[in-house]
């Protein structure tokens, strides 16, 4: 296909990317598509409108999020963590103003409408936001005479307090074990970690008490008959049905009664149709890319790539892990989409404009690694 | 890995690391930072490929082990078969005429789960069922539920109307409606059923409660054929029975009328019958509170036909003789009250005369003589101390006085002061009639020597021949001259009582009674009729039983006897004979 040799710019992203992970997330992404078939019909007719509008809304935002990904895949480290840097505060003004003009729904404000197109800021807030700690982090390790550490932790502050407004409890919890996970891997103190651990079970158990929505949905995933647990029990009817090997294609009954089947709970629709045996291979895959990803931060010497890297993935693979455990009533219902899968214009750019960023990073000449002078050097004690 | 390490790297490594930093061009990464990063962070990030590792099988695992479970242990559906109504046996009168039935009729269920469009659903039923609310119907069919009704007990035609719509999740069940044939003639024997078929009065509630309740929660009794239940009652002698208090209740403007034929030897009700009644085929009004079953749940203080049984214990205990004398010249004092005659003779009575006048100062002589004491046991004797041992479960318990003075013992005497059902009062009168033998009442088919097996004795022999020549003389030549049937012998006493009202007794609402038996040379029937304030037929007509209620009485014993097997006679020379 591309030679080696070759020294266009295609030729160097084409023989360093991560093509395993570029397989995958393309993959997700198509296989959002056919689900999207299975899941939103339903859902459209039951709001009215034509059949397949939520279908070609999907297939509508597909290349442009496969554009977004591919395009951001060929950054440099310096330009991805600018992009984040630019992208996070935008979004940040953006969240601001959604709190002041944003459309109401369902009692929060997430949404607002730009040029006719209604935007979930912080569903690009999060990735530019992981990647923006990293260096964050990275930079205190560097240069410790830089409060990294407390510019983090106030950035933080500013992504929570504004998700809280919103308010929007998943995506709260998402970013902060986001931030957890990358404080944690930055190689803190485990006496730091344990502090905030504590600090964090604390916030939960402030949101628990404090925040009315926040306890009715704990409590009804702990007592399921104190409340309504329809779209979880709905949920597991649709696993339950489909089976090993699923009712086939179109065959779905249980997801014509499920109202988020083509967002939240398009895990459970691809469960009804498809089977279990389907799903089995899906998580498998989503668990290869994150395994993939982790292990490529891994071989990362830059800090920042590293760190940033693993954080991307990390926040992809938190996201992924809490879908599926709400679909399958391991947790209480959270409102989160699974990334490349569900149906939502912002969550799918934004998720390829993360993923883009992390292909960008684990680049294997995106940092002039001294490869040469220090593998005969190892080779030589190892003899020794 | 401490804070101090991190401060004192960066001078220490810049020293060391110039040189190399020039020939490499390799990012100014500091070699101790870097051996520190991958010291702490690269184990850390390993850590989180672990706990990834963790959390994914977890789901793999979840996963699977919803591949292992039976997809319907997690629906909370509801098989639509348990909610099929439960059959009934046929109720069937002493003759075998069928008296209620099940019958077969369609119900039309909807699975809302299976139902892709629940407007049109609702619209198109709609079309079909114009009674039906239409929104509320859409609303019932939204949702997850896995059976609703949609109409119980629709027509063939509506089944197969909806049947061709062929909407999906639409269903039909065939359920058993119970139907009876003599509709409100014999409603409160036959008690009613609710929607679901289960039996909630009457002998209906009394076969679930025995047994049917319980073959239906294991599962049985569903479309196969029960064993009729055969009843006592004679629906000829029912519908007479209802006929002729219908048109007492018209004639005399009374606000009820109720009446009980039993068999004097088996116990058995031959007819009961309450009015105002209900039709148990559309039972609107059967929980108003005039509709009760007065025979078996009302209590009533009965008056004069409560003296039969005072004359029963005075002479079966002994104390007064056919042949005594009682002065009711003078009215009877005790303390502020006072007792006094209706049909005042105002001298020395015979004891026939004090029946036949109903004297109530002579009852309360006789009953005086009996004692405190004595009364109380006969009346327990009687079965007037307790709730009636019977099939039907609408049984209502005596009301008894709360302190039983020298004045209880003389009102009860008349029967005031003690509140019965009529029910106990035909049971106690059959005995008092049928040579003394007390026999627990049914509603059941009884042969008579199961009827035998359960009598016993409350009088003697000599008592009950005393008695039944009393009730004759009575109907003969005292106040129940119009109950008298040529040919059927019938003795009896009437009642007249003054409903008891708040602070006292009514002088113009009377609970008028006729207690009769007959063929009084071998009592076969016991008949009581009560009506509950009639009022004067015409001008020149009078108030009192034997002016209603005894005639009710002949009425109905001229119309049933021969139906009831009772052959007339024909009395020459003072000797009874029987026509053939």
């Amino acid at each position: 296909m591309v030679s080696r040799a070759d020294r266009t710019a295609f030729a160097e992203w084409w023989w360093t990317v991560d093509r395993f992970l570029l397989v995958g997330f393309i993959a997700l992404m198509v296989g959002g598509v056919v689900l999207s078939l299975a899941g939103s019909p339903a859902v459209a007719e039951r709001l009215g409108y034509d059949s397949y509008h939520f279908v070609n809304r999907h297939l509508a935002f597909f290349l442009p999020a496969m554009a977004v990904m591919l395009a951001t895949s060929f950054l440099t480290p310096r330009q991805a963590r600018r992009a984040a840097f630019v992208v996070l505060v935008i979004s940040l003004v953006l969240m601001l103003a959604v709190l002041l003009v944003g459309i109401e729904n369902n009692g929060s404000r997430r949404w607002i409408n730009i040029l006719g197109l209604s935007l979930q800021p912080s569903e690009f807030m999060k990735p530019a936001f992981v990647v923006i700690v990293a260096w964050l982090f990275a930079e205190n390790k560097r240069r410790p005479d830089i409060p990294g550490n407390l510019f983090a932790l106030i950035l933080l502050g500013i992504a929570v307090a504004l998700l809280i407004a919103e308010p929007d409890f998943g995506q709260t919890m998402l970013i902060a074990v986001a931030w957890g996970a990358l404080f944690f891997m930055a190689g803190v103190p485990w006496i730091w970690i344990a502090g905030l651990g504590a600090l964090g079970i604390g916030g939960m158990f402030a949101a628990y008490s404090m925040l009315p929505h926040v306890a009715a949905r704990v409590d009804r995933f702990l007592s399921p008959e104190s409340g309504d647990t329809f779209q979880v029990d709905t949920a597991m009817e649709a696993i339950l049905s489909g089976g090993w090997l699923g009712q086939g294609p179109g065959e779905g009954t249980v997801k014509r009664i499920l109202p988020d089947a083509h967002t939240d709970f398009i895990f459970a629709v691809a469960a009804e149709e498809f089977g279990i045996v389907i799903c089995v291979g899906l998580v498998a895959l989503i668990m290869l890319i994150v395994l993939r990803g982790l292990s490529d931060a891994i071989r990362k010497d830059d800090p920042f790539a590293r760190l940033a890297s693993a954080g991307l993935i990390v926040l992809f693979g938190v996201q992924s892990v809490i879908n599926l455990a709400v679909n399958l009533s391991l947790m209480p219902a959270k409102g989160m989409t699974l990334p490349f899968i569900s149906y939502g214009g912002s969550s799918m750019i934004a998720v390829a404009f993360g993923m883009g960023l992390l292909l960008a990073l684990t680049r294997r000449s995106a940092e002039a690694r001294p490869v040469r002078p220090r593998m005969p050097g190892r080779m030589r004690e190892s003899a020794a | 890995m401490t804070g101090i390490d991190l401060t004192a790297m960066p001078s220490e490594a810049a020293r060391k690391e110039s040189a190399a930093e020039k020939a490499v061009h390799r990012p100014r990464v500091p070699k101790r930072a870097r051996q520190e990063g991958r010291d702490s962070m690269r184990p850390r990030i390993r850590l989180a490929m672990i706990v990834f590792t963790l959390a994914f099988v977890a789901i793999i695992g979840r996963l699977v082990s919803l591949g292992l479970t039976d997809p319907t242990t997690g629906r909370s559906s509801v098989n639509p078969n348990d909610a099929i109504a439960t059959g009934r046996p046929d109720l069937v009168d002493r003759n075998g005429e069928v008296l209620a039935a099940d019958i077969r009729t369609s119900s039309v269920y909807g699975e809302p789960r299976n139902i892709i469009d629940p407007d049109e659903a609702a619209e198109a039923i709609g079309t079909v069922l114009p009674g039906l609310d239409v929104a509320a119907l859409r609303k019932r069919l939204t949702g997850n539920a896995g059976f609703v009704w949609i109409k119980r007990e629709i027509t063939p035609k509506q089944r197969e109307k909806i049947h061709s719509l062929g909407i999906p999740g639409i269903g039909f069940l065939t359920e058993n409606r119970r139907f009876y044939t003599a509709g409100a003639t014999a409603a409160h024997v036959l008690g009613l059923v609710n929607v679901d078929n289960q039996g909630i009065a009457g002998i209906e509630k009394y076969v679930d409660d025995r047994w049917l309740a319980d073959l239906h929660a294991a599962g049985f009794a569903r479309g196969e054929e029960l064993d009729p239940v055969q009843l006592s009652i004679d629906i000829d002698v029912q519908h007479i029975l209802h006929d002729e208090l219908a048109q007492a209740m018209d004639r005399y403007d009374a606000i009820a009328a109720s009446g009980i034929i039993l068999d004097a030897h088996t116990g058995e009700v031959m007819a009961l019958a309450s009015l105002p009644d209900f039709d148990p085929n559309n039972p609107v009004d059967a929980n108003k509170p005039d509709r009760l079953n007065r025979i078996t749940a009302g209590v009533y203080e009965l008056g004069s036909i409560f003296k039969s049984f005072t004359f029963a214990m005075a002479l079966d205990s002994g104390a007064v003789t056919m042949n005594d004398r009682i002065d009711a010249s003078h009215a009877l004092r005790v303390g502020r009250f006072t007792i006094n005659d209706f049909h005042g003779k105002h001298r020395v009575l015979t004891v026939p005369e004090v029946f036949i006048y109903s004297s109530n100062i002579g009852s309360a002589r006789m009953a005086l003589k009996v004692g405190k004491e004595g009364q109380q046991a006969y009346l327990r004797k009687f079965g007037f101390f307790d709730k009636v041992d019977t099939d039907l479960p609408e049984l209502a318990p005596p009301m008894l006085p709360k302190r039983w003075s020298d004045l209880t013992t003389m009102t009860v005497a008349f029967g005031h002061g003690i509140a019965v059902t009529p029910l106990q009062v035909a049971v106690a009168d059959a005995a008092l009639v049928n040579g003394g033998m007390m026999i627990p009442p049914t509603f059941l088919k009884r042969s008579r020597a199961e009827a035998d097996k359960l009598a016993t004795r409350m009088v003697s022999e000599e008592t009950s021949r005393h008695m039944r020549d009393l009730f004759t003389l009575n109907v003969e030549k005292g106040s129940g001259r119009r109950a008298a049937v040529p040919g059927y012998n019938v003795g009896g006493k009437t009642g007249t009582a003054e409903k008891a009202v708040a602070g006292g007794y009514s002088a113009n609402k009377r609970l008028n009674s006729f207690l009769a038996a007959f063929p009084m040379d071998d009592p076969q029937y016991v008949v009581l009729v009560v009506l509950d304030e009639p009022k004067r037929e015409n001008e020149s007509s009078g108030t009192t039983a034997g002016w209603n209620a005894a005639p009710t009485v002949q009425a109905v014993i001229r119309r049933s006897a021969a139906l009831l097997g009772v052959k007339p006679r024909t009395i020459q020379d003072g000797v009874v004979l029987v026509s053939n």
